[in-house]
């Protein structure tokens, strides 16, 4: 991956810092709609569908009660410039830290936790944003939502600059920090959600729209009157979401939203935000450490490491990157060697390679991007096959081995 | 593509939510917002009368030892560095009075470093109010009202009981004092906070001259040393909120050679620390936004 990029057209493509050709783009404001030629077909797809849904229900539900409401012309406008509703070119953040080096001498070095980063999101999207701890991740959100100054680069939010105009900017959008709660700890849920009404000046019946909605979809009615502190984490998170949510933001940054919650809490989060996403159009930029988020909520994953973008893609297309295998399990009729298949174009590389004989039970690792069926026929033909399954691949494991084949 | 731009920069009418951002004036937003947080601190404070009682009490009962102590001194001296029980109750009230109303706007600004070092600032900056704001009105603490309370009583014995040829400028001088004096105290405490953007364990520097400064100017100038009076005269403006209008008040001479009028620059000194205590918190909320840390 040293030189040029590997473009995958179907699924994404693999990147390397710095290469296209944005990063000196920094006077060149308002010219976001032009920037899009690096996106691949897969996404632009995405993108069309959302929208439309979007859209549909805009005409037939938000418009219809709020007659007066300015949503038409802004959607108009703003779809022009759909392509970068985010926008970074080559964003950069530097931290100096300093050591003590001796008595009075201090050594000074930097750290780049984000090195140069350059992508579009649309609006409607659903990003998944993955990478290792320290990768950037955060450091990145901390800057899309205002809290961070970068140290370089061109970052926009729905035309904002969001470090000169954090204030102006947060009326816009929707923060989550899974780590630590936005809401007041020791009043209860309600008393947060009324003062985030007054401080955001949310008009009466949209907030009360909003609230209902969220107390309804995220199972909050029994805990409005919790103090935060007595919530578990789950139900914490749950309130927290709705919290982001009230004053309509069109874009919501989730920063690790699942991260220690229990099965249920998961599948209740993941369900929320899917459909926020497909009917209010909210963009969701997300970062996560569990992969299934990706793999249930995002048609796009972002991947970063040491501070750079690595792959930009689905994440189908990440498995071809990351050079994935999927795992065929065969349960036979008695204890066999394991299974050998040739390649079926005749070349020297086995079709399926065994990784584990466990009695009759045999694990098959095969591509990811290869198809099953034929693999399965021709086991069938030449084995006594009784049951089979395939399992999906581990996408962390990709991930490492994509870490491990760049430099 | 430059006119969507355009639009939405400049105004907020075409904003896509329907309650539009306007731009306002920053320091009427940050009142507004301070006021929405304490009403709710208030009103959940409110939710538990009795225990609100106690700690409001328990606030008054704390504080008047510092009173009771000095009370105790007098029945074994009938001057304190060359003053009286009354006059010394003046230099008490004044800043007692002074500082407990700085300690209830802003008692809870010392706990900015933690919020550094825990992160919890992150979600101060990500809403639409001025983060100083937030922090000020954090954990409102209506209890604090028992400080005042008892600064007050301590200033109206001694005003009951002082012998002062009450002119309409000494009048004037009192209620001043006060609000000058809560002033230079809060612009202390904002500088500290800001200073424990750098340093997140430095609100016991803090503390020591809001806390300490408070406990200083209870007594008379007289039993410090010429070098501490210089200090919180010139350097940290202490001075000013209590020990200069209260020696106007009583007539009597500064240790440390100042003409007589400069009584009445307290309010000018407490707006001038107000506004370097401003650009100090800004310069540090910069800094956490550069760094992160």
């Amino acid at each position: 991956m040293a030189g040029g990029a590997a473009v995958l057209p179907e699924h994404g493509q693999l990147r390397n810092h710095g290469n296209d050709g944005n990063d000196g783009n920094d006077g060149n404001d308002g010219n976001d709609g032009n920037d899009g030629n690096h996106r691949n077909h897969d996404n632009e797809r995405n993108h069309s569908n959302h929208r439309n849904h979007d859209n549909d229900r805009n005409h037939s539900n938000h418009r219809n009660q709020e007659p007066t409401g300015p949503d038409g012309t802004t959607r108009e406008s703003t779809d022009m410039a759909d392509d970068g509703f985010i926008s970074l070119d080559g964003v950069e953040k530097v931290f100096e830290v300093r050591r003590r080096a001796g008595l009075l001498r201090r050594e000074r070095h930097e750290v780049r936790a984000v090195d140069g980063i350059s992508f579009r999101v649309a609006r409607g999207e659903m990003v998944g944003y993955i990478g290792p701890n320290g990768a950037g991740k955060s450091t990145t959100i901390k800057m899309l939502t205002g809290i961070l100054t970068p140290s370089g680069g061109r970052l926009r939010v729905a035309g904002i600059d969001p470090s000169r105009e954090r204030t102006r900017l947060a009326h816009r959008i929707g923060v989550v920090f899974g780590q630590r709660t936005t809401l007041w700890w020791d009043l209860p849920l309600r008393d947060s959600y009324r003062l985030m009404h007054r401080m955001y000046r949310i008009p009466e019946r949209r907030y009360r729209e909003n609230l209902d909605r969220c107390v309804e979809l995220l199972d909050l009615e029994k805990l409005l009157e919790v103090p935060v502190r007595q919530l578990s984490l789950g139900q914490r998170m749950r309130g927290d979401i709705a919290a982001a949510l009230l004053h309509d933001p069109e874009v919501l940054y989730l920063d690790e939203p699942t991260i220690g919650l229990d099965v249920v809490s998961k599948a209740k989060v993941r369900r929320f935000l899917k459909e926020l996403n497909a009917e209010r159009g909210t963009t969701v930029l997300l970062t996560t450490h569990d992969l299934t988020d990706i793999e249930q909520l995002c048609g796009r994953v972002m991947v970063i490491d040491h501070g750079r973008l690595m792959y930009d893609g689905s994440l189908t297309g990440l498995h071809e990157v990351g050079e994935s295998e999927r795992m065929l399990v065969v349960d036979l009729e008695s204890e066999l060697p394991p299974i050998r298949l040739e390649s079926a174009d005749g070349g020297g590389q086995p079709a399926v390679r065994a990784v584990k004989v466990e009695g009759p039970r045999q694990w098959l690792a095969f591509p990811a991007a290869a198809s099953a069926a034929p693999l399965v026929a021709r086991i069938a033909a030449d084995y006594p096959l009784v049951d089979l399954s395939v399992r999906e691949p581990d996408i962390e494991a990709v991930i490492a081995r994509m870490y491990e084949s760049t430099p | 593509m430059a006119e969507p731009v355009a639009v939405r920069a400049d105004g907020g009418e075409r904003e896509p939510a329907g309650f539009a951002f306007e731009d306002r004036p920053r320091m009427l937003e940050g009142v507004r917002a301070y006021g929405l947080i304490m009403a709710m601190w208030v009103r959940s404070t409110m939710a538990y009368r009795a225990s609100f009682a106690m700690t409001l009490f328990g606030d008054f009962a704390v504080t008047a030892f510092d009173f009771v102590t000095i009370l105790l001194m007098f029945t074994h001296v009938d001057a304190l560095g060359g003053y009286s029980l009354p006059e010394i109750a003046l230099l008490y009230g004044l800043s007692a009075t002074a500082f407990g109303v700085c300690d209830l706007l802003l008692g809870s600004m010392d706990r900015v470093g933690g919020r550094v070092r825990d992160g919890t600032l992150d979600t101060l900056l990500v809403r639409p109010v001025p983060v100083l704001a937030q922090v000020a009105a954090d954990r409102f603490a209506l209890r604090r009202l028992g400080r005042i309370t008892q600064g007050l009583l301590v200033l109206g014995y001694a005003l009951v009981t002082l012998d002062i040829a009450w002119t309409p400028l000494k009048m004037l001088m009192l209620p001043m004092t006060v609000i000058g004096g809560a002033a230079i105290f809060g612009a202390i405490f904002i500088a500290g906070a800001a200073f424990q953007f750098v340093a997140q364990d430095a609100s016991e520097v803090q503390n020591s001259f809001t806390y300490g400064g408070t406990t200083l100017l209870q007594y008379p100038p007289t039993v410090f040393a010429k070098d501490l009076v210089r200090g919180v005269t010139f350097v940290v403006p202490l001075a000013f909120a209590s020990w200069l209008p209260a020696l106007y008040v009583l007539g009597r001479e500064y240790p440390v050679d100042l003409p007589r009028w400069v009584a009445f620059l307290s309010p000018l000194v407490a707006a001038g620390a107000c506004g370097l205590a401003g650009l100090a918190w800004r310069a540090g909320l910069r800094s956490y936004r550069s760094t992160g840390s």
